[in-house]
């Protein structure tokens, strides 16, 4: 509770009062959850490598700093320690190095945990992860498999700048061979994260830096070590039946808080979140809008070939007659990320731009 | 400066450290010693470390400090390390440009059966080069890329290796695949992408690979197989195996980030992996002077920490050697080899390149004739009584016979069926991949007129 409540000082602040409010209606809204612990998305993450490295020795974790500094993030803590060096391995700075190394071991029959400290970093190993994980069961025409995972924090974070704020989603999503996750709560972060380590083609896990110390409720049955979600499975954080918003890891927070204001103006949203963007749920996407007849999508990442425009142009191809109203896109400013607070809260989507597309798709009438 | 630095030190203040830290013990001589593999010793190197004989040492001239990475000694003399030794580094070879065996060479045996089948390899994949040659000229073949010139590199080291080192090629090695076991009629079902192809059809003609041979499928991007194959090493390593990985690259691979990368990597995580360069003097029409200012490869292999050798690599007793003895050093003392094999790309890069419009023909007819690694070879089994002129024209004919007959057969099998275009993106189709073959099916059931009539359904 106390990380949504930082999360809103981050956006701005709202009046006490509309915190207290919704305070008591999120946690009503948090009804998926039924057990009554909490857990941080970095714990979660923590739990889940450990977890696969204790049930299969094959798994290993590789990547800059995940070691003795018990990773960039601490979301590799205590794991040196408990697997030795040759498990937990600290690599030179080279992104391209080690993720062909990575890359290469998978061939070999280990399973990689790879951590790039964050994903703009990736762009140095791009190749490795398209040309040399993506592709090649297909190009060995099954002899290669490549059990690997690409993890790390994307998109913005605050205050970072231009280099340290892209989100990747887009780029990777559009690669076939390969299988693209992006978790939002800490349920999300360790049913995904174990999922995707258990995967035999190459997953790119999309985390996100500011949910890392976010604490959300989590049931005995995530607890559990078998734990795993399906990889291209959507979930309906919220039910609703006025207009569909979709969304993928840190703006599902901000969808659940725009549907509270919503709420509060007598509509109702469906809020899903993605999970998973390649695969993707297209289905119940599609479904959610049928019922809805309205669409509004949202991301962080630029706008121009984003995640977004696939889902409308998905809805568009298969639900067209069920819809009243234009789709409706929201995304990050078609700007690199200025560094300056202000221009960056302005760059990327808040609540208040969900809520007015909302309202925009509901006020149009046939 | 160093004269200041000595008197600043106190005898009592360095042996309290010298006491603390003696028994860590982490390398008290050159950095070649083996780090601690203790989690607390990483951040030692970066704590001053002082020696007990700082005090004998008077003269200025031999002053020792350290630095994070170990001791090293001081000089006044401003001098610079050479961009370049006065000698080249020499180059390994056994048997003379004439094929006699060079006195008080050393080498490793080889039986004779090893040794004539090293030669018939040779021949073979010379003989195969040349069929697929001509027949991608005649229209037969989209693509072609010949290794004329190398065979020796390829067949020797192959020879060398057990069949449990796996084998991460850049693409003018199909004579390792070849040693060991690929069939002419696969190579040519590989370059006409057809149904008996364990590729599937997927690639270009000679992108290679089989699992069963430990031959990684052939990727056209260059040098991404050397932090491949140290991946891989380290797996070989942890998993304690007998074996060890293997990447073959050219001169013009070693200008890649990834070359750097691996060597790097490969040095720090001590992986058992051989790294042959094939140094053949060009990377398509950039000659090695264009391509790096080092003395070749062999040189580099120090800057990272790799022990290094230059061979010859149109000796293929030469070859067979050292590649012997380094891949016994790169399993029993975990360590990496760099192997630079000195040649001549006699071919052009490939089909789609005419070399004589940057070099000479004059200059590849020599290096065709000449130094040609077969003819050596030849001559030196022969002088063992392995090998007459009459096996030499039985195997020739016989090759050939049985090329022409693989081409002719794979050029008339049926290509992979549509339900390989979907097959082995992921490890289970999707959904969308099932769906699309399906809307596939139904738009050819439609307009059956539209879909070429000589690929199957």
């Amino acid at each position: 509770m106390l990380g949504i409540l930082r999360q809103r000082a981050i956006d701005g602040g709202l009046a006490a009062s509309t915190l207290r409010r919704t305070r008591s209606a999120l946690v009503s809204a948090r009804s998926y959850a039924a057990g009554a612990k909490e857990m941080t998305v970095r714990d979660a993450l923590n739990s889940a490598i450990d977890e696969e490295m204790s049930a299969d020795p094959k798994v290993f974790v590789m990547g800059e700093e995940v070691g003795q500094y018990q990773g960039a993030y601490k979301i590799t803590k205590g794991l040196l320690e408990k697997y030795g060096p040759e498990r937990v391995y600290d690599t030179p700075i080279t992104e391209a190095g080690f993720t062909g190394i990575g890359v290469g071991a998978a061939y070999a029959g280990l399973k990689p945990v790879v951590e790039f400290m964050t994903f703009n970093f990736s762009m140095q190993a791009i190749d490795h992860i398209i040309n040399s994980a993506a592709k090649s069961n297909y190009m060995s025409a099954g002899q290669i498999n490549v059990p690997i995972v690409f993890r790390g924090p994307n998109g913005a974070a605050a205050g970072v700048g231009a280099q340290h704020s892209q989100c990747y989603a887009a780029w990777y999503a559009s690669v076939p061979g390969l299988k693209v996750l992006a978790p939002y709560s800490a349920e999300d972060a360790r049913g995904l994260l174990k999922a995707a380590i258990r995967d035999p083609d190459p997953v790119v896990f999309l985390e996100n830096e500011l949910l890392y110390g976010e604490s959300f409720p989590i049931s005995e049955e995530a607890l559990d070590s078998s734990f795993c979600l399906p990889i291209g499975k959507a979930k309906i954080e919220r039910e609703g039946k006025d207009v569909t918003i979709v969304t993928f890891s840190k703006m599902v927070g901000f969808a659940l808080k725009a549907a509270e204001k919503l709420a509060e103006e007598g509509i109702s949203a469906e809020v899903i979140n993605l999970r998973s963007i390649r695969p993707l749920d297209r289905a119940t996407i599609n479904a959610s809008v049928r019922k809805t007849s309205r669409l509004v999508t949202v991301e962080e990442g630029f706008p121009q070939h984003g995640v977004c425009a696939e889902i409308c142009a998905s809805v568009v191809e298969e639900s067209f007659s069920y819809l009243d109203a234009p789709v409706e896109r929201i995304a990050g400013a078609d700007v690199p990320m200025p560094y300056a607070a202000n221009l960056e809260r302005l760059a990327l989507p808040q609540v208040e731009d969900i809520v007015r597309a909302a309202k925009r798709a509901c006020y149009r009438s046939k | 400066m160093a004269l200041r630095l000595r008197s600043s030190l106190s005898k009592s203040n360095f042996l309290n450290i010298l006491l603390r830290h003696n028994n860590l013990g982490f390398g008290t001589a050159s950095h070649t010693t083996r780090v601690s593999q203790n989690p607390i010793s990483r951040f030692c190197n970066t704590m001053a470390e002082k020696l007990s004989s700082v005090g004998e040492h008077e003269d200025a001239n031999a002053q020792v400090m350290d630095f994070p990475g170990g001791k090293v000694a001081f000089t006044p003399e401003i001098k610079f390390i050479s961009e370049s030794s006065k000698e080249r580094v020499p180059c390994y070879r056994v048997l003379d440009d004439n094929g006699k065996l060079i006195t008080n060479s050393h080498f490793v045996q080889v039986s004779e059966e090893v040794a004539v089948k090293m030669y018939s390899d040779m021949v073979t994949l010379q003989i195969m080069d040349n069929i697929f040659y001509e027949a991608q000229r005649q229209g037969r073949l989209s693509f072609y890329a010949t290794t004329i010139g190398e065979e020796a590199i390829n067949i020797a080291s192959a020879a060398a290796l057990s069949p449990q080192d796996v084998i991460f090629p850049q693409y003018r090695e199909p004579g390792v695949l070849l040693w060991r076991g690929f069939t002419l009629q696969e190579f040519a079902n590989q370059c006409f992408g057809n149904k008996s192809d364990n590729g599937k059809g997927r690639q270009m003609p000679v992108h290679y690979g089989s699992n069963k041979l430990n031959y990684f499928t052939v990727s056209a991007t260059i040098a991404t197989q050397l932090p491949n194959a140290v991946g891989a090493a380290y797996s070989l390593k942890m998993d304690k195996k007998d074996a060890c990985a293997v990447t073959y690259f050219g001169d013009g691979g070693s200008s890649e980030g990834d070359f750097h990368a691996a060597l790097n990597f490969a040095a720090v995580m001590e992986a058992p992996v051989l790294f042959i360069c094939r140094n053949n003097g060009w990377a398509i029409s950039t000659p090695t002077s264009d391509q790096f200012r080092s003395d070749g490869l062999v040189v580099k292999g120090r800057a990272y920490g790799i022990r290094s050798i230059r061979v010859d690599g149109n000796d293929a007793l030469a070859m067979y050697s050292a590649v012997h003895t380094a891949r016994e050093m790169a399993i029993s003392e975990e360590r990496p080899i760099l192997i630079e094999a000195l040649t001549y790309r006699v071919g052009h890069h490939s089909t789609s390149d005419d070399s004589t419009r940057y070099r000479s023909a004059d200059e590849i007819e020599w290096w065709n004739k000449a130094r040609n690694p077969l003819s050596r070879f030849r001559t030196w089994i022969e002088s063992n009584g392995w090998w007459s002129d009459e096996e030499e024209s039985d195997l020739r004919s016989r090759i050939k016979k049985e090329m022409l007959e693989a081409l002719r057969v794979a050029e008339k099998t049926e290509k992979p069926n549509l339900e390989n275009m979907f097959s082995d993106v992921y490890d289970v189709p999707p959904l969308n991949l099932r769906e699309q073959e399906r809307q596939v099916r139904q738009t050819i059931k439609s307009h059956p007129q539209d879909y070429p009539s000589d690929v199957p359904l």
